[in-house]
């Protein structure tokens, strides 16, 4: 730890900030199941582990070229092992207002990221933001100027180098100005596919006054891997904010999406769509705030887990007293494709105001054999038919993502994995 | 060869004994009509042929083109040219029109030993197969059936049936809840697939879908058996007289 904290010079505050998630990690450890969030997601396997930082490693372009999508033009943020790499990345030609760089740069040359660095994710949300805080040795920073329109979105990418078995603990800082329109995808990639390592994320989100975002996140690590990721979104008035979170990879996969609907008028659209195999945990918690009248929140989760996989989901939606004209609905539905494969689901509805309009509604099912019949009595057989009702299943949600390559993205990643 | 030959067909759905002995002989390009008051087991019939799952055969024997239909899986009768219009036409959200028709489409030319089309070339058939329904393409981006009108659906399963062009077509009360514009439609596509060697086995509760498609035998079907055959007038008799004066020619025994 002592070796990262060097590599990036340290003002003050960082070093108060780290010394503060040290504390708190150091006080608390990893979350066991007595923790109430962490009851159905064991972490233990982790907490053995005891991962080291990642070493540096370098990949090849052409080893990561498969992960790549999208037009040549968008601009890229590659990090191996944690760390950035200039040489993968293509940051030459941005879009105007747009500003990249990696945060180990960035903290060097720009010390007012204090008014945005930790400022709005708490060391104390969870054991990992704590340890993230502690040891992040760099990550994203995306900065969009007020009223720019980017046209292209920004792919930040993270891959583990092959025959890597440490710890990577990225801290991503997105900042989009006011009335600014803008997209971000990130995807999490390993190039070692039954590697044992541990990614770490923490992104803070800042959405300005009536800007508009998509951002897409996907994660592909290694089925062996452990992926911990914390987002955190801070939304100003008349904003609209849409996430999509897509999970496939990882034996604990863990993401919590944190939204505060921070002024009123605000509007935030969450999709998320998992897949879980053999005995891979999926674990999806949300929480959205609404503090202040007259925003919307949307969400739809949707999980397909075979074999002895096991999904969690649990959705908390707390509306203040202040937040009249609330109008907040969630969604959440899964598909079981074996006998052996679970998922536990809670939606956790926290309602103060007495003028709000909030719903949720979760089903756990298998395929529908009605539709099933339909498929054969086309002449289509039964294995196929199951292929094609667990593709319709994501694709209803992929239908969502409004960038078109990164939607044929999503749908290649899962007829992939429907046709193996 | 006969097309289709019925012989003693009985039939459960979970315990309930809903057919109770069916015989009934179709030859190629013929058109025959079910019809029957409610719980009858007409549907049944029709859903028995395509091999829906809620049902179970008891006994009796139906063979296809000489072949023992209960010998084949679903997808193998559709591959062979059984085509059920379902009453019910299934909504599979997330699955394009388009999409739906070129996998069966393909899935039926492979059973023959044939390539597959490309997605180029099947635009091109389906251009022409949407006439035979009065539909412009933009239906083919919609998922299959969802949030279509009920006319709509019943649309789609003849537009299904063009394509798919079966040997043998079973229309399953492909009347029920069309308006009088809709109806025309439906049955002018049936009409325009009518062919020497397509048979159709229409299901209806109405005599009025018969006034567009002329049926050349009409069957009665009362407490899962046949209790009367005839010619096409025999469906204006029933129109005439309603299906009450039938239940005295149900044999002893039926319920």
């Amino acid at each position: 730890m002592t070796a990262v904290a060097e590599r990036v010079s340290a003002p003050a505050w960082l070093a108060a900030l780290r010394a503060q998630g040290a504390e708190r990690f150091a006080a608390t450890g990893y979350p066991t199941s007595k923790d109430e969030d962490w009851r159905f997601t064991p972490v233990a396997p982790i907490a053995r582990a005891q991962f080291a930082p990642s070493a540096p490693a370098t990949v090849t372009a052409a080893a990561l070229a498969p992960f790549i999508f999208g037009q040549a033009e968008w601009p890229r943020l590659v990090f191996v092992n944690g760390r950035f790499d200039a040489s993968l990345s293509s940051i030459t030609a941005l879009p105007a207002g747009m500003t990249v760089s990696s945060l180990a740069e960035a903290l060097a040359a720009d010390p007012s990221l204090d008014q945005h660095l930790g400022r709005h994710v708490q060391v104390d949300v969870t054991p990992f933001v704590a340890q993230n805080t502690a040891e992040f040795a760099d990550g994203a920073v995306v900065q969009v100027a007020p009223n720019a329109d980017l046209g292209l979105p920004v792919h930040l990418v993270y891959v583990t180098a092959p025959g890597t078995a440490g710890a990577s603990h990225t801290r991503n800082l997105i900042v989009i100005g006011q009335s600014a329109r803008a997209a971000l995808i990130e995807s999490y990639v390993t190039l070692g596919d039954g590697d044992t390592y541990l990614t770490n994320v923490v992104s803070e989100v800042v959405v300005g006054a009536n800007a508009w975002v998509e951002h897409v996140r996907i994660q592909r690590e290694s089925e062996q891997a452990y992926h911990v990721g914390l987002t955190h979104v801070e939304q100003a008035r008349d904003s609209h904010y849409r996430n999509f979170t897509f999970a496939m990879g990882g034996a604990i996969s863990r993401h919590d999406l944190h939204v505060r609907l921070n002024a009123a008028n605000v509007e935030a659209l969450m999709y998320g769509l998992y897949l879980g195999r053999d005995e891979q945990l999926v674990d999806n918690h949300t929480t959205i705030f609404h503090d202040h009248p007259d925003c919307r929140s949307w969400e739809v989760y949707k999980g397909v887990l075979d074999d002895k996989s096991h999904g969690v989901f649990n959705g908390k939606i707390f509306v203040t007293p202040e937040a009249q004209k609330t109008d907040a609905k969630q969604t959440n539905r899964a598909l079981l494709l074996s006998d052996t494969a679970a998922i536990d689901t809670k939606p956790q509805l926290e309602i103060f105001a007495d003028d709000v309009k909030c719903t949720h509604g979760a089903t756990v099912g298998n395929l529908d054999t009605l539709m099933e019949f339909y498929f054969r009595s086309r002449g289509i057989p039964a294995e196929a038919a199951r292929r094609h009702l667990v593709y319709a299943f994501c694709a209803e949600v992929i239908a969502e993502v409004a960038i078109e390559p990164v939607r044929r993205e999503l749908e290649r990643l899962v007829l992939d994995r429907v046709n193996e | 060869m006969t097309m289709l030959e019925i012989k003693n067909l009985t039939a459960n759905a979970g315990d309930k004994e809903i057919l109770k002995g069916i015989s009934l002989t179709v030859n190629p390009g013929e058109v025959h009509a079910i019809m029957g008051p409610n719980g009858s087991g007409k549907s049944t019939l029709a859903q028995v042929l395509a091999g829906h799952p809620a049902y179970t055969v008891t006994g009796g024997q139906v063979l296809y083109e000489g072949e023992d239909l209960f010998e084949l899986e679903p997808e193998e009768r559709a591959q062979k040219g059984i085509f059920l219009a379902f009453q019910y036409p299934v909504e599979v959200p997330g699955v394009s029109n388009a999409y739906f028709l070129r996998a069966a489409y393909n899935e039926i030319r492979k059973s023959k030993g044939l390539d597959e089309v490309d997605p180029m070339d099947f635009i091109d058939l389906l251009e022409e197969k949407l006439k035979v329904v009065e539909w412009g393409p933009e239906i083919m981006q919609r998922s299959v059936n969802h949030g279509f009108s009920g006319g709509e659906k019943k649309r789609n399963e003849i537009l299904q049936m063009a394509v798919l062009e079966p040997r043998l077509a079973i229309l399953d009360e492909t009347d029920s809840g069309l308006d009088i514009d809709a109806l025309r439609i439906v049955a002018s596509g049936v009409n325009k697939l009518r062919a020497a060697d397509r048979s159709f086995l229409m299901v209806t509760h109405y005599q009025r879908l018969l006034n567009y498609i002329v049926p050349d035998f009409v069957h009665v079907l009362a407490g899962g058996r046949i209790v009367k055959s005839g010619g096409k007038e025999l469906a204006h008799e029933l129109e005439a007289k309603g299906y009450e004066w039938l239940e005295d020619l149900a044999p002893a025994g039926a319920a």
